[in-house]
């Protein structure tokens, strides 16, 4: 378990960053926190001819909020956003889901900005950037700057609209509209663990307590992210089990050895149910 | 007199070094040492048909490539069946590097050897092997049903068979003529012991002297040596073994010569230059060994009180791909398997497997945790049927106190019989009955039901024969420093050796356990010794390190009862606090190193101390060898058992069947303890490891025979977060075998653990589990599978 040779690059700049990749992007990886990829090059499982090392730009060390939202630069720790007490006032479910992103010593290095490059199905933000409707904002020589929406964002299992020669400069995690109430959780075998099933949900309410938009979002439960709209359902009951089936229901989980497809399925009704609760109660009148 | 250090809950001597970083283990060692790598078989089962080297020739730092072809002499046949029995027929065990024939992912094919690990794994990519598939026998069914074959001579994939019977009558009889009958079939899963270090070896030749120095990270340093020394044909007192620090093993370096400890030797003999192989965590779960994996079927007869008349037990043991270790797990399965009962008429067979996966070897446990699931299982589908108390038809089979030594008529694994030399059970079962909480467990039951929670309380029980011979030994060494230094054969990975010995060395030297040096595991120390496994050491060297002493604290006595004249005599003599004084007058007293400088009469002085010693000082000559040092042998007639319960509260959850373990307690009996903080760490370290086995390790294997969970990410040992506190209550019923009255330890906390886990989870959930480990979504389908049987019965 010893990668392969790799020739590497330390940019001191953004623009130098971004000058390697239009140089050699088709084979070159950008190292950021590394904890995905380093493994990856350990069991040799990628070997890539170059290494763009990004943790000298400190110009993107940064987790700022505005009245719109929150904003990440590329070399922001998970651990930066879970810290950031005014990211977690103006989008608690920033918090709420970094919480469960793998252990600490793991956020304390891995950046949230590389978690949706890497566009792992089971990984937390993706879904996050997804159910919040946020955005990614890309770098290149060749193109420039340029923004995607995240539902364009997640191309596939591993795989997101970041080409070869771009550069993933900060995300973008708009602060939700009007009285909407966020929930995350997850079951995964351990603690830290990837889930079985993950869902985040969000639910915005009138000032009589009716339901004007309520949304779950999953993880582990296809080859990418998915964000199912269930503000049509059926919120009479308190115990939100409808809604729940209604999302359930478009899901299409796979079988592995953790856990089965129709399991994850069962797991995804349990928890919407229980998630889309706990976001109705922090904002219902 | 000194407090006794026997019995104190003393710190770990070794643990400051250990936790600042300072241990020594094999990767530490060997800075410039070539590095070996290897190129192991992609594939279970195959005939190599060609090995290409041409593209990896012309990478730079290269040094050697080593195929089966290039072996010479021992070291080209077959490894050594270590542990020979007469009803392992078909034994057959792996050649170093692979013989035209592979039988497992992972075995080793070519060896490579560079600069470095970077280089050498740079030139193991580049090598082609042609492999032509051969049909894959994987899992116990595959393997039984005995239609492709592992090894072509080898029928049947069976590599051995047994029949045990207790002499108490034909168990099938006594079943079929009694009151009450059941049958269970039973399946534990495949799991390892998962060393957070791997293994490593590092040889060094000196062709001046002709010595060979191996260190090895291995759980037997002496047996590694004598096993080098046969294949390469060199003397045995030209082949030093050392065991720097290990991190862990759990019995899977117990295992020995793996391929690597002959061939990275081979490799520095060949080369001239050091040699380095330290393996990597995918080649530790390819190449390594497992265990565990047994199928069961249990029938028992039982009258109207629960007491078992008859009970024959069926077990399918997958043994991997060879049998170097020989057959070890299914003999301590079908022996130990009889916990603290009296089955009555007791019959039981074993079929070990050929499989083409890893071996399977002794791994924390042995064989007994799957023994103990069939037992405990069977104890609680008897009170299921019967309708009565899980824990008061455990208590109408026990052996009691006034019935030991009790015979069970069987042989046990180390070829004696299966006589338990002491224990009270009886008392085992009350304690762990209030511990665990479990007569007001229904009240608790209800509390947690009225908040729409699921609870169940759960139970196992477990009997371990531990301290086998053949023997230890130890070298007890008392300087003119006054440090006291004992050395041993055995190995240590994690045991608190250097503490526990210590203490028994510092009572009988009346020293502290501070001036107390014990050294394991150097064969330049001590050459002659077993190992580290089976919960041996602390029977066995601890008495040994017991009779040394004694033997050092004699010679002291007639030393210093000559210097100190006046008609004194040895016996009236004593040692207290590092001086040798006299019983009736601790005033007239001589310094124990000062006696270990007139232990060596000298002819000449080095210094105002040794003065002490030469031919025209007072000293006068006891007739005692020079050295104030002696050697002590424990040879065990056979093995002591040590006796435990656990009893677990677990928690379900009604929607996502998560399983959560709320409470964890343990009665744990070792006879005399030495160190009660090391003992109740051991059961911890055990507990930890027997939760991973019941809720969260397996290794899984597809249908093609390839492990499709090498990783930590996929296969789940339990992070602090999924282990909860342990409670741990100690009795002591001391062994009469040995000196010391101790019984073992080590691997007590993993026996029951599968079994009470699933007893309660059983209780929570009302339905019957015969599988471990399970998962949430396992119990999600057992949920499913008894609702739909519900729905039959009402329809």
């Amino acid at each position: 378990m010893k990668p392969p040779p790799v020739v590497y690059h330390g940019p001191d700049t953004v623009d130098e960053a971004v000058r390697l990749l239009a140089e050699h992007g088709g084979h070159a990886k950008v190292l950021a926190g590394g904890q995905s990829l380093v493994p990856m090059l350990n069991m040799r499982l990628t070997a890539p001819a170059r290494l763009i090392d990004v943790n000298r730009l400190d110009e993107l060390a940064y987790v700022r909020t505005d009245l719109e939202g929150v904003r990440v630069g590329a070399l922001a720790r998970h651990a930066d956003v879970e810290r950031a007490t005014h990211a977690f006032e103006a989008v608690p479910l920033l918090r709420q889901a970094v919480q469960t992103v793998a252990h600490p010593t793991i956020r304390n290095r891995g950046t949230t900005v590389g978690s949706l490059v890497h566009a792992d199905p089971c990984a937390e933000m993706p879904a996050v950037l997804l159910l919040l409707d946020g955005e990614v904002l890309l770098r290149s020589d060749r193109a420039g700057e340029r923004v995607v929406k995240a539902a364009d964002f997640f191309v596939g299992p591993m795989e997101s609209a970041c080409e070869e020669d771009e550069l993933a400069i900060e995300a973008y995690f708009p602060k939700p509209r009007g009285r909407t109430g966020t929930d995350w959780r997850e079951l995964s075998r351990r603690n830290g663990d990837y889930a079985m099933c993950g869902v985040g949900t969000s639910v915005r309410v009138d000032d009589t307590g009716a339901v004007t938009c309520a949304k779950a979002a999953y993880i582990g439960m296809g080859p990418v992210p998915s964000v199912v709209d269930v503000t049509g359902a059926d919120f009479s009951g308190a115990d939100f089990c409808a809604a729940a089936e209604h999302a359930a229901d478009q899901l299409d989980p796979e079988d592995d050895i953790h856990a089965s497809a129709e399991y994850r399925r069962h797991l995804a009704r349990v928890l919407t149910a229980r998630s889309l609760k706990a976001a109705y109660e922090a904002v219902a009148p | 007199m000194n407090d006794k250090l026997v019995g104190q809950p003393l710190v770990r001597k070794e643990d400051p070094r250990l936790l600042r970083g300072d241990g020594r283990y094999l990767d530490d060692l060997g800075r410039g040492a070539l590095a070996a790598a290897f190129v192991r078989s992609p594939v279970a089962h195959a005939r190599i048909a060609g090995i290409d080297v041409d593209e990896a020739l012309d990478v730079e730092g290269l040094v050697a490539i080593y195929t089966h072809e290039d072996l010479p002499g021992r070291i080209a046949e077959p490894l050594p069946l270590l542990i020979p029995h007469p009803a392992l027929t078909h034994p057959r065990t792996p050649y170093c590097l692979a013989n035209g024939e592979v039988n497992h992912v992972g075995e080793a094919v070519v060896m490579v050897v560079a600069t470095d690990r970077y280089v050498a794994e740079d030139v193991a990519e580049r090598i082609r092997v042609t492999y032509e598939d051969l049909p894959p026998v994987v899992g116990i069914d595959q393997a039984r049903a005995g239609e492709r074959l592992v090894h072509q001579d080898a029928p049947g994939n069976v590599a051995a068979h047994s029949v045990q019977t207790n002499g108490k009558g034909d168990a099938h009889d006594a079943i079929a003529s009694a009151p009450h009958r059941l049958a269970l079939d039973l399946h534990i899963e495949r799991s390892a012991s998962m060393p957070m270090e791997g293994k490593g070896v590092l040889a060094h030749w000196d062709p001046d002297d002709r010595t060979l120095r191996v260190h090895s990270s291995t759980q037997t340093s002496t047996s590694v040596r004598l096993a080098v020394a046969a294949k390469l044909e060199l003397p045995p007192d030209r082949v030093e073994v050392i065991t720097p620090d290990v991190g862990g093993g759990f019995g899977v370096k117990i295992v020995h010569p793996w391929p690597e400890e002959i061939l990275v030797p081979w490799a520095a003999m060949t080369l001239g230059q050091d040699v380095k192989w330290v393996e990597d965590r995918r080649e530790h779960f390819t190449s390594s060994a497992h265990e565990r994996a047994q199928r069961q079927h249990v029938e028992v007869g039982f009258d109207a009180a629960g007491r078992l008349l008859g009970l024959s037990v069926e077990i399918w043991h997958d043994n991997g791909a060879y049998v170097p270790y020989g057959i070890i797990v299914p003999i301590v399965t079908s022996t130990q398997l009889l916990g603290p009962y009296k089955v009555g008429a007791y019959r039981v067979e074993f079929t070990s497997l050929y499989t083409n996966t890893v071996i399977v070897t002794p791994y924390r446990g042995a064989g007994r945790p799957q023994g103990v699931f069939a037992m405990e299982r069977t104890m609680d589908a008897i009170a299921e049927y019967l309708g009565t108390d899980r824990l008061a038809v455990r208590e109408a089979n026990l052996i009691q106190p006034e019935e030991m030594p009790y015979d069970q008529g069987l042989v046990f694994q180390d070829g004696r019989p299966l006589i338990y030399d002491s224990g009270d059970y009886p008392t085992m079962l009350r304690m762990i009955r209030d511990l665990v909480g479990w007569d007001g467990f229904e009240a608790e039951r209800a509390a947690a039901a009225a908040e729409g929670r699921r609870i169940g309380i759960g139970i196992g029980a477990y009997v371990e024969g531990t301290g086998m011979g053949p023997y230890e030994g130890a070298h007890v060494k008392v300087e003119t420093t006054g440090e006291v230094v004992v050395s041993t054969g055995l190995t240590t990975q994690g045991q608190g050796h250097y503490t526990s010995l210590a203490q028994i060395a510092a009572d009988v030297l009346g020293v502290g356990v501070g001036d107390v040096t014990v050294i394991t595991g150097d064969t330049r120390r001590f050459k002659y010794a077993v190992g580290t496994f089976a919960s041996r050491a602390i029977v066995t060297s601890g008495n040994a390190v017991a009779i040394a002493a004694g033997k050092v604290a004699q010679k002291a006595k007639r030393i210093a009862a000559a210097a100190l004249g006046d008609g004194i005599s040895p016996e009236d003599l004593e040692l207290v606090d590092g001086r040798v004084r006299r019983r009736a007058d601790p005033a007239t007293a001589i310094d124990l190193r000062t006696v270990a400088v007139l232990s060596n009469p000298l002819r000449y002085a080095f210094d105002e101390e040794t003065k002490a010693a030469t031919q025209f000082a007072a000293a006068t000559g006891t007739g005692d060898e020079p050295g104030l040092e002696a050697t002590g042998y424990y040879m065990p007639e056979r093995s002591t058992f040590a006796a435990g319960a656990h009893g677990v509260v677990v928690e379900t959850d009604p929607e996502t069947a998560d399983i959560r373990i709320l409470r964890y307690c343990v009665v744990h009996d070792c006879g005399v303890v030495v160190n009660p903080r090391i003992v109740e760490g051991q059961v911890h370290g055990g507990v930890a490891q027997g939760i991973g086995g019941a809720l969260y390790e397996r290794i899984v294997y597809d249908d093609a025979g390839q492990l499709v969970n090498a990783s930590y990410m996929d296969f789940l040992i339990p992070f602090a977060t999924e282990v909860p506190h342990i409670q741990t209550a100690h009795m002591v019923t001391a062994s009469g075998l040995n000196p010391l009255g101790l019984k073992g330890a080590g691997e007590a906390g993993v026996i029951p653990t599968s079994a009470a886990v699933a007893s309660a989870i059983e209780d929570a959930e009302g339905l019957a589990v015969r599988r471990m480990p399970i998962s949430p979504s396992e119990l999600y389908e057992l949920r499913k599978a008894q609702q739909a049987r519900k729905e039959q019965v009402s329809a």
